[in-house]
C-alpha cells in the first residue's frame, strides 16, 4: 500500500514536471477557491450586520413633546424629560431622556441637553446662583447655556423646539457630542 | 486488584499521552533561581482570571444583559439568590486582584528584563492582555447597570465624539444606536463575556507556549550581557547546570503565593461585599455624581486636570501614544544588562510612572476639581467665621451659602475645593477686588454680576473681609493713604461704591 502510495507522490511529481499542474494540485487550488467563496458568502452577511451601527445618518432624531406650555413659567428653568423615539422594548429606565426647558418669555425657549459638553455627565441647574454644574470634572454654565468656567469646550447643546397647540415640543432622540450636537 | 489499576492507569497515559504532556509542559526544566517569589505574579494572575471565569459564569445563569432588567437582576443576586452577594464580590474582587497582580507582574518583567532577546512576543502578547484586562474592568463596569454604568457610558462616547470625520459613527457603532439605550447593555454584555474572554484565552495560550519554548526569563545577574549571538546557547548551558523540573522543585512559591492570592479574594468578598449597583441606571435622576472604578480614576483625574486647548488632542493619541512605546519596549532595549541594579532609567522610570499613576489616582478618590453638589445644603460655615460680625457680615454668609459659593470654595474646612479657600481671602484682595471678582468672574469663576443684587454683593464682600487670621489685618488699596484704604474696607463703602 505505502509503496503504492509513494509510486503515486513520484508519477505525480513526474506529471507535474511535465505538465505543471496534477489532479492533486488542482483540487488544492480548488479547495482553497471554494473556502474563499465561503468565507465571503459566510463574512458579508456578519460584517454587516455588526457594522450596521457604523453609521450617522438616519432618521433618529424626531418631534416629541415635552408637555404643555403652562408646565413651563416664565423667566425659570425646569427639568422635562422625553421618550426616546429610538426605542427598543427592553430599553427600561434608559427609554427616558432628560433635558433643561428654560423658557424666557411667550413662546421664546432654550432647550439643552443634560449632557456636559466635556465628557456629557449630567449637568444640574441651580436656581440660586442661576448657574448649571457638572459634577465630574467642573464645568460651568450660565443660565443662557454659555460657558461659564471649567473645562467644557463650548456652550451647552441646545435642542430645536417648536411651540404648537399649546404644546412644547423637541427634536432629540440622539447623544448630543462634539462631533453631533443636538 | 492493585495490578489492575495500575494497569487502566498506564493504559489511560498511554492513550492520552498524559505524562508526556505533563513532561513538556508543568515538568519542564526552569533556572532553578527562577523559583522565586519574585516570578510568582504570572502565576497569580492566570489563577485570578479563572476565578473570574468560574464566578463568571455563575453570575451570567441569573444576570440579565438588558438595559429593563439588569438592575433588578444584580439587586437579586444580591438579596435573594443564595450566596449571589458573595459570587458577585468575589468577580468584583476578583477582578481588582487581577488588575493589581497583573501590573506587579507587568513591573517585575520590566525590572527583570524579561522582555529582552529572545523574549519580545511574550512581553507583546502580555501587553495584549493587559489591554484586555483592562477592558474587561471597564466593560465589566458596564454590566454592573447603574447610574455610575450610564455615566459612564456618556463619558466614553464623549470621547469618541471627538475624533474628527469618524466620531459620530464611531459613538453609534460603540452604543448600538443614537443613544445609550436597549442594545447598548447588550453589545458590552458580548464584549465582556465573549469577545474579550475569547481573546484572552487564545493569547495566554500563546503567552503560556511562548514560556515553555522561550524559556522562563533567568534571574538577571548584574554583568551577565544579552548578546544574540551567545544568549540562547548560554540559557541552554544554564538549564543543564542548574536546571530544575518546575514541577515540583520551582512551584512551591506559586503555590503558597497563589493560595494567598485566593484566600485574599475571599477574605475581601467576605468583608467588604459586593459593589454596588449604586442607583438605577435612569437618566432622568441628574442628581449622580459618576465615578469609575479604581483602577480608572487616573484617567479621571486627567481629564480634570488637563489644559481644555490641548484636550481632544491628548485624548484622542496619548493612548495610542502610550500603546506603541509599551508595544516598542523589547525592541528600545533588545539586549545587554538585564539586571535592575544596572538599569538605573528601567526603575527611575517605574518609580515615576507610578508616582504619576499614584498622585493622580490620590486625586481622583476625593476630585478637588469638582463643585460640592450639595455643600450649599449640606455643610455648615464653622461658627466662629460668624462671632461677633454685624448683621450685613451675617447676611452675606448667608448670601455665601444660598448661592453656592461654598459649593466650590471652602471656609474653615466646610465646601468645595473648586476654587482657592477663602479662609484669608481678605488678606489676598481688597474691597473693591473682591466686587470686581465676584460681579465679573475671572479665570475659572463664573461671573456673579447678574444674579446678584447689589445688596447680596454687598453682604458678600462684607462677610469676606472678616476672612483673615486674627494677625493679619485685611488687603489694602495701596495707592490710597491708610486711613482712607480702612475706609475702603469698610463694606458699607463698598457698597456705596457699587452703587
Amino acid at each position: 500500500m505505502a509503496i503504492r502510495e509513494l509510486d503515486t507522490l513520484h508519477r505525480d511529481e513526474a506529471v507535474a514536471k511535465t505538465r505543471g499542474t496534477t489532479r492533486r494540485s488542482f483540487l488544492l487550488k480548488l479547495g482553497f477557491l471554494l473556502n474563499g467563496i465561503a468565507a465571503v458568502s459566510v463574512s458579508v452577511p456578519v460584517l454587516g450586520y455588526v457594522l450596521s451601527s457604523f453609521r450617522t445618518n438616519g432618521p433618529f432624531k424626531s418631534w416629541i413633546p415635552l408637555g404643555p406650555l403652562t408646565d413651563f413659567p416664565e423667566k425659570q428653568t425646569r427639568l422635562a424629560k422625553y421618550q426616546n423615539p429610538f426605542t427598543r422594548p427592553w430599553d427600561g429606565p434608559t427609554a427616558d431622556i432628560p433635558c433643561w426647558v428654560r423658557r424666557m418669555e411667550g413662546d421664546k425657549f432654550q432647550i439643552f441637553a443634560i449632557n456636559c459638553t466635556h465628557l456629557g455627565c449630567p449637568v444640574r441647574w441651580f436656581q440660586e446662583s442661576h448657574l448649571f454644574m457638572c459634577p465630574c470634572h467642573g464645568g460651568a454654565f450660565y443660565e443662557d447655556g454659555s460657558h461659564a468656567s471649567g473645562p467644557p469646550p463650548r456652550e451647552l447643546y441646545e435642542y430645536q423646539y417648536k411651540v404648537e397647540n399649546g404644546q412644547l415640543w423637541v427634536f432629540g432622540g440622539q447623544l448630543p457630542t462634539l462631533g453631533q450636537p443636538a | 486488584m492493585i495490578e489492575r489499576l495500575r494497569k487502566l492507569a498506564l493504559w489511560i497515559d498511554d492513550r492520552l499521552d498524559i505524562s508526556k504532556l505533563f513532561a513538556a509542559t508543568a515538568g519542564h526544566t526552569v533556572p532553578r533561581r527562577s523559583g522565586s517569589w519574585f516570578y510568582v505574579f504570572g502565576s497569580g494572575t492566570l489563577l485570578c482570571f479563572m476565578v473570574q471565569i468560574v464566578t463568571g459564569i455563575c453570575l451570567a445563569l441569573v444576570y440579565v444583559p438588558s438595559t429593563g432588567q439588569a438592575y433588578t437582576s444584580l439587586e437579586y443576586l444580591n438579596y435573594q439568590q443564595q450566596f449571589g452577594w458573595f459570587l458577585r464580590a468575589m468577580h468584583n474582587w476578583g477582578s481588582n486582584f487581577m488588575v493589581a497582580i497583573m501590573l506587579l507582574h507587568l513591573t517585575q518583567v520590566f525590572l527583570f528584563g524579561a522582555f529582552k532577546y529572545p523574549r519580545e512576543m511574550t512581553w507583546i502578547s502580555g501587553v495584549i492582555l493587559l489591554l484586555c484586562t483592562l477592558g474587561m474592568a471597564f466593560t465589566g463596569q458596564i454590566l454592573r447597570f447603574d447610574q455610575d454604568a450610564y455615566w459612564g457610558l456618556g463619558i466614553g462616547a464623549a470621547m469618541a465624539g471627538r475624533v474628527p470625520y469618524m466620531g459620530p459613527a464611531i459613538v453609534h457603532m460603540m452604543l448600538g444606536g443614537p443613544i445609550i439605550a436597549g442594545e447598548t447593555l447588550s453589545r458590552f454584555f458580548t464584549l465582556h463575556v465573549f469577545v474579550i474572554p475569547g481573546t484572552i484565552l487564545a493569547i495566554v495560550s500563546l503567552h503560556l507556549r511562548l514560556v515553555l519554548s522561550k524559556g522562563i526569563n533567568e534571574y538577571p545577574v548584574p554583568g551577565n550581557v544579552v548578546k544574540k549571538e551567545t544568549y540562547v546557547e548560554e540559557y541552554e548551558a544554564e538549564l543543564k547546570r542548574d536546571g530544575v523540573p518546575f514541577f515540583p522543585k520551582a512551584i512551591s512559591k506559586d503555590l503558597i503565593f497563589s493560595a494567598f492570592v485566593l484566600m485574599g479574594i475571599v477574605a475581601c468578598a467576605a468583608y467588604f461585599g459586593p459593589e454596588g449597583p449604586h442607583g438605577v441606571a435612569d437618566p432622568t435622576l441628574i442628581n449622580s455624581v459618576p465615578k469609575p472604578d479604581f483602577f480608572f480614576l487616573w484617567i479621571y483625574a486627567v481629564l480634570s486636570l488637563l489644559p481644555d486647548y490641548m484636550e481632544t488632542v491628548l485624548i484622542l493619541t496619548v493612548p495610542f501614544v502610550v500603546l506603541g512605546i509599551l508595544f516598542a519596549v523589547p525592541f528600545i532595549s533588545n539586549t545587554g544588562e538585564k539586571s535592575p541594579r544596572r538599569r538605573p532609567m528601567a526603575v527611575l522610570s517605574v518609580l515615576l510612572i507610578l508616582a504619576v499613576l499614584g498622585v493622580f489616582n490620590y486625586l481622583g478618590t476625593f476630585a478637588p476639581w469638582s463643585p460640592k453638589m450639595n455643600a450649599w445644603t449640606g455643610v455648615e460655615i464653622p461658627a466662629t467665621y460668624l462671632d461677633h460680625r454685624s448683621p450685613l457680615e451675617r447676611q452675606g454668609a448667608l448670601v455665601f451659602h444660598s448661592k453656592q459659593c461654598i459649593n466650590c470654595h471652602s471656609v474653615g474646612g466646610a465646601g468645595g475645593l473648586r476654587g482657592p479657600s477663602l479662609d484669608s481671602v481678605a488678606t489676598r484682595l481688597t474691597g473693591d477686588q473682591l466686587v470686581r471678582q465676584v460681579v465679573q468672574g475671572s479665570g475659572n469663576m463664573p461671573a456673579y454680576g447678574k444674579n446678584l443684587s447689589p445688596a447680596e454683593v454687598a453682604g458678600l464682600v462684607a462677610f469676606m473681609r472678616t476672612l483673615h487670621s486674627p494677625t493679619e489685618s485685611p488687603a489694602r488699596d495701596t495707592t490710597q493713604p491708610e486711613q482712607a484704604a480702612i475706609e475702603n474696607s469698610n463694606p458699607k463703602a463698598a457698597n456705596q461704591t457699587r452703587q
